[in-house]
């Protein structure tokens, strides 16, 4: 994990919806961004390592999303595939203050290009 | 000018403590405790009596105490303890460079340390109104006094806030006599402390009591001219009140601090020994601000005063480094508890037990083999312990299969929940329905050889009712017959329940179940919020049980019928109109067209139940294409749902040399009445115009062909993985039969079939003459069936386009989030 990190602001947790998510559109990936029935935030790139399903489409439950297309299910902790399903989906860096999300994208996503 | 001079009465250092609150004083006793001669003691108190235990104003307000009783400190003391109390007098202005503070009569007293213990504010939501005559806050005892003067007079009273402080006052109230009603902003009480489980068992106790909880109450206004008539929401409810109490929330208050140029943020901010930005500031209690954290419960703050009184006497210490904390509901009668981040988060693991038969609720979050925070509901005996263990960083690694049952059980070697069934005592009441104690079903069980459920129901009666406490039955016949008892197999919905489909369907009705939360507490669910396999079930169960009634559960549906189009493999969705017995005019299809230029849809295809297909619409495009159809007169075809899709038809006597009947007639008239409707799975009908059956109305759900006398009614087709041709239910010979019977037999499969099981599996698993008896031999029953559909259809055709097109409905659905500021 790219230690610069970029965290940016996308609003209040308040924003997205309970049990459900919004997306947030980077450089070069979507990010789907969660808020459980715990009022936890969560976020993973919104790409389902099986067959690329949109995981911010999913129902979330516990800290788990199943997703749309094929009901794997995913820790929203970890991003880890459960159950006998292998696999594991992106877990990107998120943080709640003062009821504000911010994400932390590196450098590509945030679109940020050093010269050498 | 009364100028003290502190100095001149004593050569000891003067300390002015701000604040005559349970901070403060507890730090003044600390003190006296350590170094009793140190100190020139000076105090300033905004209220004018001595300093008396806060936590027990609700207690004053239900009349359970008394003033006398709440008294921490007399006048006495402060006179023993040469400590100079100047109540009802308080500090206006803190000049640091003169040290000195300077207080509303004019007193200057000067300070070689002072102490600012200001306690909060209660926070008050300017809404109009909120000013007038008979509008309070929940926070000292001249407070408490206006609520007894209008509890006096009876009435409505409306509590604004169902935190710890709304309900406490919101129970005194409806104590001393007041009709009370709590607004509420969140989806469930005490959101803070409670999960939503035990939040609708808290809200549940409330309503027992008389007392009316709104949830997701927004307050718009607090109506009246002078004195206060009542609330407005902003949905345009009004609650009439007399009184009403503003318990939203406390704010430290660090105004004098600030202003002083102290360091202040939330709170006035202080290190490890208490002690502010200025070195001879320090500041204990709810209006200090430590390593980020303010706290509104008494426990840190007695945590603070002593670290502070040590650092003051000079005593070696530690330092203050932050507290955990655990919440009781002071209500008598109600127990509730909670302590720690019980919300999880990183990499935790829940366990969730409960008892619907005693109302109880525990939900304990264990990170990395350690507590981590609990709620518990009903039962808190343990409360407790767990915070003991929580605070202590206990491995409970051992405990885990036994924790949920509490310390009494964490001793016993065996880890098996079974012990806790072994150790009821004999009377104790298994079967609340039938009144069966434990005693006579061990009984019955050895001395009859019964060895399955079944048995036990026929012998004993109990769960032969509402069947909820069969679980604990199979726990006595698995406790009693050891190792030779064969678990009945029912197929639980999933891992979140030992129900099966059909025992929920039932205990929602028989137990008045009418929320999710309902649900999963009643029936003892073993997760806090379920999972997707048990969600969009429970959520179809309820609004089939109660139409009209239960609110749906949009979280709880996949997300093609959270957005009412179908997801494709890409991510993208499509979109179909209805069109109704399939029947389309130029107008409409221009709009299509239209659409698909406008929107850049990129493939149209007309499906098999002959509408038409926009395929590869951008999720954001959603609400802006479902506009230009709606424009056009369009509605949603509900293709992506477990509900009702489309009425096949062929050309029919209107057209047809061979029709006998009027198919493209009657498939309108069948959509029109069936859209909209919610069903265990997709269902389909068509209707074809004679025998020839062009509409192939055989291998629908619900199939209509007509005959030369009238018509042919079919039902359990299928053209899916397994294809299975109809069964004829009957023949009719009116429009108007075609019509009864066939609400009355979606209403029989709505009400009866599991979630997800169509009508093919379920006639096959029920039998075709199960179906007949009802639908066609009982008349009394189908009409019953057809008018039960008929209600609950008024209710459920809402086009879902035009909800979320022009009302805004679930907005958030469409639009992503963007980046507001990158720091
Ligand atoms: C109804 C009620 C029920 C509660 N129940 C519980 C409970 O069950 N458990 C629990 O742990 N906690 C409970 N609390 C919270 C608890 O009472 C507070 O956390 C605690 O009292 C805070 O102590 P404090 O000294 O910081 O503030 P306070 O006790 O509020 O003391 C601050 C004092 O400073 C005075 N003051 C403010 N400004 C000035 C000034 N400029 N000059 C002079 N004086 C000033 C105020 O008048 C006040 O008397 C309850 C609170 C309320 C209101
Ligand atoms: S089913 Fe009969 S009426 Fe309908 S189109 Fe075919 S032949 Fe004509
Ligand atoms: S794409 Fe996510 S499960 Fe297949």
């Amino acid at each position: 994990m790219s230690n610069n990190l970029t965290w940016v602001v996308v609003g209040p947790a308040a924003n997205i919806p309970q049990q459900g998510a919004r997306t947030l559109q980077t450089e070069t990936d979507r990010i789907a961004i969660f808020r459980t029935l715990d009022d936890q935030i969560f976020a993973l790139l919104d790409r389902c390592p099986h067959k690329q399903g949109p995981l911010a489409q999913g129902i979330v439950h516990g800290h788990f999303v199943t997703c749309p297309l094929h009901n794997m299910v995913f820790s929203l902790e970890t991003g880890e595939a459960q159950g006998p399903d292998d696999g594991c989906a992106a877990k990107v860096e998120c943080q709640v203050i003062d009821g504000i999300v911010r994400v932390g994208l590196t450098e590509l996503q945030a679109g940020l290009r050093h010269a050498g | 000018m009364n100028h003290v001079t502190a100095a001149l009465r004593t050569a000891k250092v003067r300390l002015v403590v701000i604040g005559n609150g349970m901070a403060g004083m507890r730090t003044v006793e600390e003190i006296l405790n350590r170094a009793p001669d140190k100190y020139d003691i000076t105090v300033f108190g905004a209220e004018p009596r001595v300093n008396y235990n806060r936590i027990m104003l609700s207690p004053l307000l239900s009349g359970e105490k008394d003033f006398d009783e709440i008294v921490i400190n007399t006048p006495e003391w402060y006179t023993e303890n040469n400590i100079h109390l100047y109540s009802g007098d308080p500090v206006v202005k803190i000049d640091r460079d003169r040290k000195v503070v300077i207080s509303k009569s004019g007193t200057e007293t000067e300070y070689d340390q002072l102490l600012l213990a200001t306690g909060s504010d209660p926070i008050i939501i300017p809404v109009p109104g909120h000013k007038l005559d008979g509008v309070v806050t929940f926070r000292d005892v001249d407070d408490v006094d206006t609520m007894l003067g209008a509890a006096a007079k009876g009435g409505p009273a409306v509590v604004i806030g169902g935190g710890l402080l709304g309900l406490e006052a919101a129970v005194g109230l409806q104590s001393r006599g007041m009709d009370v009603t709590v607004l509420h902003l969140a989806g469930h009480v005490m959101e803070r402390q409670l999960d939503p489980s035990a939040g609708y068992l808290l809200a549940q106790e409330l309503e027992r009591r008389g007392i009316t909880v709104i949830t997701e109450a927004d307050t718009a206004e607090i109506v009246g001219s002078e004195h206060v008539t009542g609330v407005r929401l902003k949905d345009g409810r009004m609650i009439p009140a007399d009184l009403v109490v503003m318990a939203v929330g406390i704010r430290p208050n660090g105004r004098l601090a600030a202003d002083a140029g102290v360091a202040v943020e939330r709170g006035i901010v202080v290190d490890d020994v208490m002690t502010t930005s200025d070195p001879a500031i320090f500041a204990v209690g709810e209006c200090v601000q430590h390593r980020g954290q303010c706290y509104g419960l008494v426990a840190p703050l007695f945590e603070m005063a002593k670290s502070l009184a040590d650092h003051m006497a000079e005593i070696e210490t530690d330092g203050y480094t932050g507290s955990v904390t655990s919440t009781k509901l002071k209500v008598t009668g109600v127990d509730v508890f909670s302590a720690g981040d019980f919300s999880g988060g990183g990499e935790t693991e829940e366990i969730v037990f409960r008892d619907a038969g005693r109302g109880v609720y525990k939900r304990i979050v264990l990170e990395d083999g350690k507590i981590k925070g609990a709620v518990l509901y009903g039962d808190t005996s343990d409360g407790g312990w767990y915070f003991q263990l929580m605070k202590d960083g206990e491995d409970v690694t051992e405990l885990r299969d036994t924790l949920a049952f509490g310390q009494a059980f964490a001793g016993g070697s065996a880890g098996n929940p079974l012990d806790a069934v072994a150790a009821l005592p004999d009377d104790a009441e298994i079967c609340g329905c039938n009144g069966v104690c434990k005693g006579s079903i061990v009984a019955a069980i050895s001395e009859k050889s019964l060895t399955t459920l079944d048995e036990v129901k026929g012998h004993t009666k109990a769960s032969a009712s509402c069947g909820s406490c069969s679980g604990l039955v199979e726990n006595l016949l698995a406790a009693t017959l050891g190792g030779d008892y064969q678990a009945a197999t029912v197929k639980p919905i999933c891992t979140c329940t030992d129900h099966d489909h059909d025992s929920v369907r039932r205990l929602i009705i028989a137990k008045n179940l009418k929320s999710m939360p309902a649900v999963m507490q009643e029936l003892e669910w073993k997760s806090s919020d379920g999972c997707h396999v048990c969600r969009p079930a429970l959520n179809y169960y309820l609004l089939a049980a109660w139409p009209g009634e239960y609110v749906d559960h949009g979280a709880s549906r996949f997300i093609n019928e959270r957005v009412h189009a179908n997801i494709q493999k890409d991510g993208t969705y499509s979109v179909i109109p209805r069109m109704w017995g399939g029947l389309t005019n130029p107008r409409e299809l221009r709009a299509i067209a239209d659409v698909a230029d406008k929107f850049e849809i990129p493939t149209v295809k007309v499906t098999g139940g002959q509408r038409i297909d926009l395929l590869g619409v951008k999720k954001e495009d959603l609400p802006a294409v479902w506009a230009d159809l709606n424009a056009a007169g369009m509605v949603s075809g509900h293709a992506y749902g477990k509900s009702l899709r489309t009425v096949k038809s062929c050309v029919g006597q209107e057209w047809c040399r061979f029709g006998t009947q009027m198919s493209m007639g009657m498939a309108v008239e069948l959509e029109k009445m069936t859209w909209g409707s919610w069903m265990p799975h997709k269902f389909k009908m068509a209707v074809s115009g004679c025998p020839r059956n062009c509409a192939e109305a055989t291998i629908k759900d619900f199939g209509v062909v007509a005959t030369d006398g009238g018509w042919d009614l079919h039902v359990g087709g299928n053209g899916g993985i397994h294809v299975r041709a109809t069964d004829l239910l009957c023949k009719v010979t009116t429009d108007d039969e075609v019509k009864e019977y066939c609400g009355a037999f979606i209403q029989l499969y709505r009400e009866e079939a599991r979630y997800l099981e169509r009508t093919a599996p379920w006639i096959e698993r029920v039998g075709m003459k199960h179906v007949q008896e009802r639908v066609v031999d009982d008349e009394a029953n189908r009409k019953a069936l057809f008018e039960r559909f008929m209600i609950s259809q008024k209710t459920a055709q809402i086009d879902p386009w035009a909800e979320r097109a022009s009302e805004g409905v679930d907005a958030h659905e469409f639009t992503p989030l963007s980046m507001v500021a990158a720091e």
